[in-house]
């Protein structure tokens, strides 16, 4: 990974296994910081317009084998990158990322791929300033994902890699083998741990605690202009 | 048993691919197309089937891929990958189920042209290169090598103007299509001498007709293809 200390923007992303609660974390981070008058970009992983309609035909359809859903993640990720994560860290921006690549590190890995390889397609990505990786136990967050009985999407599920033919079932297994994952990375990198089966006030307060430490936030203020 | 550049791809048997792997290598009015229909024709009229495969072909990427080349909106590490999408899913899709049936898959380009054009780009080589090791060893690559000039020439006759990209004008370089052209076809000349020396394959002048580059093609091929086909 490269190591930009130059850029004038902070990176900050939130990783976790589904139902962790990331989106609801990260956009109550992003109300915060755009609070205090921060310039504050947040991004959510495969949200690219480029390569959304390659996903959903390859999701829809089921084309994708574990190498072709690594490189359309990576796709996706580049073009995000490339487009708006750099530019907006040259300007000076704190982005927020839900999800960053250690989604791919994790999930890819449990498809099959060979982390060294997923590593390489990811290897032009800044190492963000800040990680939190959200844990909960395996039971809570596949009642979470369940709830309503919403039916689980085909990959979503872990579906191909033939875990069970029961979708629930597969679910359950495919999000403890990508729990597994996440627990090895964090033995890898800076994670901030954060207790996802704490409550949703408590867990910002300990996100926030941590981004008011490592950043100094004055220095992403915008410059007053006509507020309203 | 065929092999791969050093990856492996999950969950795939590699171990019964009976087929034969044929590549044409070489840039855009180099004649590719023509010597893939003629050695095609010539190869079912020998008894062998034929599967063809190209670049942004796949079923997944290929249709996303073509229209975004058409709108300029791809940066440089974005189109590596979504280049690599596209050959991985017609690679694992078409070529290894073709090979599997025990056809020769003749395949115009392959990873050695995605990774000139991505490395005249300024992508990191190592980079682009650990991406393809997936990729399947062809039986044999023949480059077909034109000067740049010669490649001009046949483009404008052709199509009585210059394409954007194979002029390399996302390069930034100025307005002169015509110096443009040129001069990104000599760089990626020069990757592709220096990819030809690393990965080892044949070099077919292309600059003379069509009917003399088909000969020497149907002489190494039918050589080949009576040793078995294989390296």
């Amino acid at each position: 990974m490269t190591h930009e200390t130059a850029l004038p923007g902070r990176l900050i992303a939130l990783e976790g296994p589904d139902g962790a609660g990331k989106s609801t974390q990260v956009r109550l981070l992003e109300r915060w910081l755009a609070g205090l008058g921060c310039k504050v970009f947040l991004t959510e992983w495969n949200s690219s317009e480029l390569v959304k309609e390659t996903t959903r035909r390859g999701k829809r359809k089921q084309l994708l084998t574990p190498t072709t859903f690594s490189l359309i993640h990576a796709t996706d990720f580049a073009s995000r990158y490339e487009r708006q994560i750099l530019p907006m860290l040259k300007s000076g921006h704190l982005v927020l990322c839900d999800r960053y690549i250690y989604t791919s590190f994790a999930r890819d890995v449990v498809r099959g791929c060979d982390i060294e390889w997923v590593r390489n397609l990811y290897g032009f990505a800044k190492e963000p300033d800040l990680t939190f990786l959200i844990r909960l136990p395996l039971e809570t967050a596949v009642q979470r994902v369940n709830r309503g009985n919403r039916k689980l999407k085909f990959f979503e599920a872990g579906m191909d890699l033939g875990l069970s033919p029961d979708p629930q079932e597969c679910f359950r297994l495919f999000q403890g083998r990508v729990q597994e994952q996440y627990g090895k990375l964090a033995s890898l990198f800076p994670f901030v741990a954060v207790d996802g089966s704490l409550d949703v006030p408590a867990q910002q307060a300990l996100i926030r605690g941590q981004v008011m430490e490592k950043i100094e936030l004055s220095l992403f203020r915008r410059k007053a202009q006509a507020s309203r | 048993m065929k092999e791969s550049y050093g990856g492996t791809l999950p969950r795939l048997d590699l171990s019964s691919l009976p087929g034969t792997l044929i590549v044409i290598e070489g840039p855009d009015c180099a004649g590719r197309t023509t010597q893939g229909d003629l050695v095609s024709r010539w190869l079912e009229q020998k008894g062998y089937a034929v599967a063809r495969t190209g670049l942004a072909r796949s079923r997944l990427a290929g249709r996303s891929l073509r229209r975004a080349k058409t709108g300029n909106m791809l940066t440089q590490k974005t189109m590596s990958l979504f280049y690599a999408t596209d050959f991985y899913d017609q690679l694992e899709n078409t070529v290894i189920p073709a090979l599997r049936s025990g056809l020769v898959v003749l395949a115009d380009r392959w990873i050695y042209t995605l990774i000139a054009r991505d490395v005249v780009r300024g992508a990191d080589r190592d980079w682009v290169k650990r991406m393809y090791s997936m990729a399947l060893v062809p039986q044999a690559v023949y480059y077909l090598d034109a000067p740049p000039r010669t490649l001009v020439e046949r483009t404008l006759a052709r199509y009585s103007r210059l394409n954007y990209w194979e002029a390399g004008m996302d390069l930034g370089s100025p307005g002169d299509w015509y110096e443009g052209f040129i001069g990104y076809q000599k760089r990626l000349r020069t990757e592709f001498s220096r990819l030809r020396e690393e990965y080892g394959f044949e070099r077919v002048n292309a600059n003379r007709g069509a009917a003399a580059v088909f000969g020497e093609l149907k002489e190494k091929i039918g050589a080949m293809l009576v040793n078995g086909g294989t390296r």
